[in-house]
């Protein structure tokens, strides 16, 4: 018991003076829960994420776009490797956490579960989606839990193309033919709340806040990122000429803030419940691929297994 | 024996991001061998020229110290400040020594 408290005193005392906690040592069994359900739902929402976009790849408008969608929806298969690997550092297997998604006991983020109806959509998510993404993670560079940490600088070194490019493809569509400015126009408005829900609730009502920001997983609530978020892009809409879908926006002198409208919890309630447009497609295009994946990695174990007895046997011969 | 495994081993990837630089711990990821773990560690790790040459390790071939070892190996080294430069006081006419 003693020792227990020791331990502990030793870890409160890496968290407050800003030392990160390494893979072996001690920690909390809530500290390592809370770490493997966020790096894990993470890691799940990075690879589901590629599906909206993966949607676009063949109907591309041009070589150029089609090159650069596919580098970026290879990154974000990429971003979830890394974070499996960070979870996996915890103690949890890949395999418990990919049947956890597909079984549907582990979430990922609600946005992926919109449709992406138009080519305009690749844009607004790459500068709204993105852009959120990115003021999310920044802050988890700087995570207590190193593995974590380090897997966050490679993310956020990475997120930037994606953000830059998808402000790109809104910046031609908005300076193009009136279709494709309306188009642009179209995906802003529906894809402009729920990136606000990306943030998660507000943060009277966030779960897990408090617990994580002591720990220093998380660095800053939920309603300061989100008003970081609204701050950073409204002035990025003027520039494209496009307007945000929210009656409510305007800017407060008095803060230093754009005061913005309402968000519609109930519409977010429903789709992290489940009942989004396209939750249910989402995982069983996942469960599909994973099970007709399994006959090559079987076939892959199968090999790497006969060559390496037939290793053994050689040099036992020789 | 424990249940039979499904998911193929886990490597450790160390990349040598130029030359002239030693290879340094980027991560990990799982591959059914070791060409394998090589070529998905190009994929995973060096998208963006980040290396020059790769280095993948089985983890269960790694023997690591463990934290509560941390006291017994690390802190004999605290009282032998003599190992250091600036342990000796010389006059100032001795420049850069």
């Amino acid at each position: 018991m003693t020792q227990e408290m020791d331990l502990n005193q030793r870890f409160e005392a890496y968290i407050a003076s800003d030392q990160k906690i390494e893979a072996k040592d001690w920690m909390p069994d809530a500290y390592r829960k809370t770490l493997i359900r966020q790096i894990s739902q993470h890691a799940h929402s990075e690879i589901i994420g590629m599906q909206p976009e993966g949607n676009w790849i063949t109907r591309a408008p041009s070589l150029k776009r089609k090159s650069i969608l596919l580098a970026k929806v290879q990154d974000e298969a990429g971003h979830g490797l890394y974070l499996y690997s960070a979870a996996e550092t915890l103690g949890i297997s890949r395999d418990e956490m990919l049947n956890a998604l597909h079984t549907g006991k582990s979430k990922y983020s609600s946005i992926f579960n919109y449709p992406t109806l138009a080519w305009a959509d690749i844009g607004a998510i790459g500068w709204l989606v993105d852009g959120a993404a990115i003021m999310n993670q920044v802050p988890l560079c700087k995570c207590s839990y190193g593995p974590y940490a380090r897997a966050m600088v490679r993310v956020c070194k990475e997120e930037s193309f994606h953000q830059r490019q998808g402000f790109e493809i809104m910046l031609n569509l908005s300076n193009g033919k009136p279709e494709q400015k309306e188009m642009a126009q179209d995906a802003l408005n529906r894809w402009w709340w729920p990136s606000l829900m990306m943030f998660g609730p507000n943060d009277a009502s966030s779960k897990h806040s408090e617990q994580n920001m002591r720990w220093k997983i998380k660095r800053f609530s939920n309603d300061e990122l989100r008003q970081r978020f609204v701050d950073m892009t409204v002035p990025q809409a003027e520039l494209l000429g496009l307007t945000v879908p929210d009656p409510d926006l305007n800017w407060n002198e008095a803060t230093g803030h754009y005061d913005f409208g309402p968000i519609n919890w109930s519409e977010f309630e429903q789709v992290v419940a489940g009942n989004g447009p396209c939750n249910r497609e989402r995982i069983e295009t996942r469960v599909t691929a994973h099970e007709n994946g399994a006959w090559v990695r079987d076939a892959a174990a199968a090999y790497a297994a006969k060559s390496a007895e037939r290793a053994a046997s050689q040099t036992s011969a020789a | 024996m424990s249940a039979p495994k499904t998911e193929w081993p886990l490597w450790e990837v160390f990349i040598r991001s130029r030359q002239g630089l030693s290879h340094k711990h980027v991560g990990s990821l799982h591959a059914a061998d070791a060409t394998m773990a090589i070529s998905n560690a190009r994929d995973v790790y060096t998208r963006r020229q980040e290396g020059t040459s790769i280095w993948v390790v089985k983890a269960e071939d790694i023997t690591a110290s463990t934290p509560s070892d941390k006291d017994v190996l690390f802190d004999p080294a605290n009282d032998k400040i003599y190992r250091h430069p600036t342990f000796y006081d010389l006059p100032d006419e001795v420049k850069n020594m």
